[in-house]
């Protein structure tokens, strides 16, 4: 997939983050799942104000989970800003994270024996 | 967002909760990105993030000295291994100087795997220094290119200087069940190694 020099965005990147370098949190892995939440917990006009990246954003996470590399690849953002702007849209309760914080992670040992399971499964 | 991206889009299985990463590592032209093609359930996706070169400077007509900015591309691709768990493939550049982009990619990855080409080993050197010194494990893989001199392991293994407990797998980029069987190589050195610790 090569992107063309005169497909770039037209907006500056510090122009889409309001001139941020950094996410409001520092979470977000390039692995990160998100998603947007049900329709009940979005209101009518709950959208109303997003700016057209964070409209774009949320438009594309309510279809399913997505890790934060696949949002940014998709949409054709740099990671850096992705992530500025995933943090912003988390705050307001626009996005979730897909697993929760309070969910303990899975032991490594189990995780590498699941993936070498999957992988020969492939073969 | 127009039907066409949300008809496109691979959305994860409702049943994913855990997502973990391998990053495939190598110089210029190895075939990261052919790897990560053969491999991935998706069509690969290409991230962007744009690097201040610090040190880096131009001299422009006026002689004005400015930092440079680079963007730093990285094909990724993706697999479902179970109705919980996705992996993640990132082809990593294998220059040193993009310190934050390195960070951001090493963190919470399970390892690496290393592709290098006979042809041309010493590019891979630098490539080593840079997992070795982000505390990743790895393993080599040797993608073998069409007319490329076949060397044995052994050879391979010492001017790479490697250590005995590093696995050293052949691939075709190109073929999916070499590549997998790399992997799978990598993955079993992770495990001996978790297993190890204490």
């Amino acid at each position: 997939m090569i992107r063309r020099r005169n497909e770039r965005a037209l907006v500056r990147p510090h122009v889409v983050t309001g001139g941020r370098a950094h996410p409001t949190r520092n979470v977000f892995d390039l692995v990160t799942l998100l998603i947007a939440p049900p329709d009940q917990l979005t209101g009518p006009g709950r959208d109303a104000g997003l700016s057209p990246e964070k409209l774009r954003i949320v438009e594309l996470c309510r279809g399913g989970a997505l890790s934060v590399a696949e949002i940014s690849g998709i949409l054709r953002l740099p990671v850096g800003v992705t992530k500025v702007l995933l943090s912003d849209l988390v705050d307001s309760g626009h996005l979730i994270t897909r697993t929760p914080a309070a969910a303990p992670p899975p032991a490594r040992a189990r995780i590498l024996q699941e993936v070498l399971d999957g992988l020969r499964a492939r073969l | 967002m127009d039907s066409a991206l949300a008809s496109e889009t691979p959305y994860l299985r409702d049943t994913v909760r855990t997502a973990v990463k391998i990053l495939v590592v190598g110089h210029f032209a190895v075939g990261k990105t052919t790897f990560v093609g053969a491999l991935s359930e998706i069509r690969p996706l290409r991230t962007e993030e744009r690097m201040t070169q610090a040190g880096a400077s131009v001299d422009d007509l006026a002689g004005i000295r400015d930092k440079t900015t680079t963007t730093v591309a990285m094909d990724f691709g993706r697999l479902t291994l179970t109705d919980d768990l996705v992996l993640y493939l990132f082809g990593a550049p294998g220059q040193q100087r993009f310190t934050r982009l390195w960070h951001d990619l090493a963190v919470g990855a399970l390892g690496a795997l290393i592709l290098v080409d006979t042809t041309r080993l010493e590019e891979s050197f630098a490539v080593m220094d840079i997992v070795e010194r982000q505390g990743l494990p790895y393993a080599i893989a040797v993608n073998h290119f069409d007319g490329a001199p076949a060397f044995p392991a052994e050879e391979i293994r010492e001017a790479l200087d490697l250590d005995p407990a590093t696995p050293l797998a052949f691939c075709d980029a190109r073929d999916r069940t070499s590549s997998t069987r790399a992997l799978i190589a990598l993955v079993e050195h992770l495990r001996t190694l978790d297993q190890e610790a204490p």
